[in-house]
């Protein structure tokens, strides 16, 4: 059982780096920020397969706020990229947009 | 009923890492973002869910497995929000798909 964590887990850290090449050599800002977002969603694959190849599950909560402040962070990066700013979004908002 | 549950784990982890890989290699060779976007953001909700799945079967009922579906529900709802906030992002700054362009250009130069 433990070989097939391994396998796994060796399979998540190769996506890991084909994702860290795209960050690098992609030539738009949007592929690093898919590259970005791939790599916060194998950091958590990673961290589960890991936790439960030592035998310890308890420490799930890592993978959980991890996935969360990943998300957070890919958009608030597009909401800078749309509006320039990270104030209060309202009506004003259609006029910058046009 | 313990190697049944290793065996049905193992395949869900084996599944789960081959889609894995297969969203590493789109990210990687193919050849426009929005293609990328795409390989990425179906294997990468598809990959995970089975791995997540595959590890549920490992730890029986207990808070572990609670915790482990709490994760796969929230990668389930946030992957493809944010692949589509990406796409959207990047049509409304101009990036256009590349065999639309080309498929336009086609058009006027055979008038």
């Amino acid at each position: 059982m433990v070989a097939i964590y391994v396998v796994v887990a060796v399979s998540i850290l190769a996506t890991m780096g084909l994702s860290l090449y795209r960050a690098e050599v992609g030539p738009t800002w949007f592929d690093r920020i898919l590259a970005l977002n791939a790599f916060g969603t194998k950091t958590v694959l990673l961290i589960s397969v890991i936790l439960f190849m030592i035998g310890r599950p308890d420490f799930l909560d890592l993978a959980m706020l991890y996935s969360l402040m990943s998300f957070i962070g890919t958009v608030a990066v597009l909401r800078f990229s749309k509006y320039g700013h990270f104030d209060e979004i309202d009506q004003e908002s259609e006029v910058e947009a046009t | 009923m313990s190697f049944l549950a290793d065996f049905i784990c193992a395949v869900f982890l084996l599944s789960g890492s081959f889609f894995v890989i297969v969203g590493a290699i789109g990210i990687f060779r193919l050849p426009d973002f929005y293609t990328r976007l795409h390989g990425a953001g179906v294997t990468d909700t598809l990959g995970a869910a089975l791995i997540l799945l595959g590890l549920t079967f490992q730890s029986g009922l207990s808070l572990d497995t609670v915790k482990l579906l709490m994760i796969l529900l929230f990668l389930l709802v946030t992957g493809p929000t944010s692949c589509h906030a990406l796409a959207q992002a990047a049509r409304v700054n101009g990036l256009e798909p590349k065999h639309l362009a080309a498929s336009v250009d086609a058009k006027t130069d055979s008038d």
